[in-house]
């Protein structure tokens, strides 16, 4: 299985690791006592560490490419793994969604499980669900890869900071105006954008998306600068003040329904006329023109919804952080984001709810390694998109059959 | 019942200092099957470009007669306002949509048909509901025509060579376009698959469907088609019925030489 081919090159790998991480693993500089210490075990640490692990890795390719190869010969259909053929059956799938809701809302309730620290992940993680079905629209379905999509959710957040600030604006209020006012941006900045393909429109939006940040730094008589805006009000209850704790989870319920209304509207739009038009448009842009699709108007639909959601979510942020300043705003959350659809699994509503979950909530719960954290969040990242490259759920579509109506006669 | 449909005059294209199109005339009439032939290179796909709104022609215009309404000009159109006002056509080279099923594709085809819009996709009233059986009727009753309706579920992708090129003709003809253009519709495919594909294009053709085909296969071309005309270094050197075309020396000498008589 594994020849001695490959034994040498795990041997050429390992070494080339003890070489590179000799600085760092092997030498240390005492600087009190100006002494250099010389940890040779760790050498022997890394050169057995990594032929293990470069084999193991080897051994799992081998095995990939065997199942894909068994795949085109036709042996398997390919994608029927068990949770796929869950997911395709329309009533246990409501089954899935409904116990995941089922145990979104006893969370908070949950014994031992749950305290304000956990509600407060959990919050976080379900805001990066609806922006991960946000930017789906716009990556998984229309295939546009934008990577300026912290720009609109800076948009909703920062509508929220100043029209409260200034007007005393509530959330409720602000709430669809956050929405709309990213949407209207998503058109504006489509507009000159869209007219790119592939690459160039991913760093053309990654250029938007980084102008935004830093107006919104610079321009200090408008936004208070990198010093951002605080107090913030936190999302009224009927009138009632709620202490921090009440409303930490009441942010949460809120989060909760906002994740079902977005996975209702997402699908029904996935589902349409226009979320055929995506697909189309992804798949085969001339094509797509050929067949009388408006790419313009396509684009600016699936870039302004996309927009819409990350503006709504914007809201959200200000109003649970109840402050924010230029920096929650960076390149790396859209990098986030878009790990998240393409983790889960473009194009795919579950496959971005588990991405979100995991991309989320593993960072959070691996903080017992330390600053390996970031290291092993990595790994997991690069071995996911080796042996499942359409991520952890590929795309399940509805099916459309045609059924013969009463009248109509069967063929 | 005879008159024009299509009418190109002195369409012309240059690419930087190539002169793929030199002033090119062709016209098509209601009900017709009219081939566009000449050797590799001559410029058809360009034409076929040109007229579809891909690539913005240098000179020239082109004029499509509906019925009941005045001619349109097509020229400075965009290629899915061309399909609208209805022209459609096939690639060269299949353009499908590969991860979408084969009833998803014609279904494509309807797009520019219908009408429903994001509020309809978002509160789904009956008349979006209505809109999208009768899009999943109307795609499905096109494919029992061209007879794919055993693949109908099938992606796209994983289809047979002949039916991919039979699912470009079924996906075209659902945006019910008053002129079909084929590129090559035979390439590639068997002597059966042919065979096949000549009997659907003369029963497309007897419902009173125009066609406009550019092909290589001479026999398919000449037992198809009603006029000819041929291209050769972008310019049209011949047209005519077949039998004219046969016995044109020019044609002879420029291109056909031996195939001619196989
Ligand atoms: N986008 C383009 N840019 C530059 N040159 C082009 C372009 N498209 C076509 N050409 C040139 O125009 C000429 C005609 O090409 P075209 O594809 O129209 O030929 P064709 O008649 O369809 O040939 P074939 O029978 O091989 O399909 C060729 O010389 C080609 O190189
Ligand atoms: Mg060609």
């Amino acid at each position: 299985m594994i020849s001695a081919g490959e034994l040498k090159k795990s041997l050429v790998v390992s070494l080339w690791f003890a070489f590179l991480t000799f600085p760092i693993m092997v030498v240390r500089v005492d600087p009190v006592e100006s002494t250099v210490l010389w940890r040779w075990h760790n050498m022997v640490y890394v050169i057995v560490g990594s032929f293990f692990l470069s084999i193991i890795f080897r051994y799992l390719l081998h095995r990939r490419d065997i199942q894909t190869s068994r795949k085109e010969s036709g042996q398997s259909n390919p994608d029927q793994t068990l949770i796929h053929r869950w997911l395709s059956n329309t009533r246990s799938r409501t089954i899935i969604f409904v116990s995941l809701l089922a145990v979104a809302l006893a969370f908070p309730h949950m014994p031992y499980l749950s305290s304000t620290y956990q509600v407060n992940i959990m919050t976080t993680a379900l805001m990066y669900v609806v922006l991960g079905l946000g930017l789906n629209i716009v990556v998984g379905l229309a295939g546009l890869l934008d990577l300026g999509y912290v720009a609109f959710y800076a948009v909703g957040a920062y509508t929220y900071a100043l029209l409260n600030y200034h007007f005393g604006l509530g959330f409720w209020v602000v709430l669809p105006i956050g929405g709309i006012l990213a949407a209207l941006f998503g058109i504006i900045l489509g507009f000159p954008v869209l007219r790119l393909r592939g690459d160039y429109l991913a760093i053309v939006t990654l250029g938007f998306g980084e102008i935004i940040r830093l107006v919104l730094e610079n321009w200090g008589d408008f936004s208070q600068g990198p010093s951002g805006i605080s107090n913030i009000s936190r999302p009224g209850f009927f009138g009632i003040d709620l202490t921090l704790d009440q409303a930490i989870i009441y942010i949460y319920y809120l989060m909760v329904l906002f994740v079902v209304v977005t996975i209702f509207f997402v699908n029904r739009l996935q589902d349409s006329r226009l979320g055929r038009a995506w697909i189309a448009l992804r798949e085969d842009e001339i094509a797509c023109q050929a067949m009388g699709i408006d790419k313009m108007k396509t684009k600016l639909a699936a870039f302004s919804l996309g927009a819409f959601w990350a503006g709504i979510i914007g809201v959200v942020f200000a109003a649970k952080t109840t402050f924010i300043n230029p920096a929650s705003f960076t390149f790396l959350e859209s990098a986030i984001i878009l790990s998240i659809v393409v983790l889960g699994g473009m194009g795919s509503i579950i496959g971005v709810i588990f991405g979100a979950l995991v991309l989320i909530l593993l960072p959070e719960y691996l903080r017992a390694l330390a600053e390996y954290r970031m290291l092993a969040f990595g790994a997991v990242l690069v071995l996911m998109m080796v042996f499942r490259p359409q991520g952890l759920i590929g795309s399940i579509r509805r099916v459309y059959t045609y059924t013969p109506t009463k009248k109509g006669t069967t063929s | 019942m005879n008159g024009r449909i299509l009418e190109v005059v002195g369409l012309t294209m240059d690419f930087g200092g190539i002169r793929a199109l030199n002033n090119v005339d062709l016209d098509v009439k209601q009900g017709e099957i009219v081939a566009l032939i000449g050797p590799n290179g001559a410029g058809k796909t360009t034409f076929f470009n040109c007229i579809t709104g891909l690539y913005r022609p240098t000179k020239g215009d082109i004029f499509l007669y509906r019925q009941g309404s005045s001619r349109a000009s097509l020229k400075g159109m965009k290629p899915n306002r061309v399909t609208e006002v209805g022209l459609a056509r096939t690639f060269q080279n299949i353009r499908l949509f590969p991860q979408m099923t084969v009833l998803e594709n014609v279904m494509i085809g309807r797009h520019c048909r219908t009408s429903s819009t994001i509020f309809g996709a978002l509160v789904r009233n009956t008349s979006t509901r209505m809109e999208e059986d009768s899009i999943i009727e109307s795609s499905h009753r096109m494919l029992v025509k061209i007879g794919l309706t055993q693949y109908e579920n099938e992606i796209a992708k994983n289809l047979p060579y002949g039916a991919q090129r039979r699912l470009e003709i079924a996906r075209a003809l659902a945006t019910e376009p008053e002129l079909l253009l084929l590129d090559e519709p035979a390439a590639g495919m068997n002597p059966q698959e042919t065979s096949e594909l000549v009997n659907l294009i003369q029963s497309i053709a007897a419902e009173g469907q125009s066609i406009l085909l550019i092909e290589h296969d001479m026999k398919l071309v000449m037992n198809l088609s009603e006029r000819i005309f041929v291209m050769d270094y972008g310019k049209k050197i011949a047209e005519g019925t077949p039998e004219q075309i046969r016995n044109n020396p020019t044609v002879i000498k420029a291109y056909l030489g031996e195939e001619v008589d196989a």
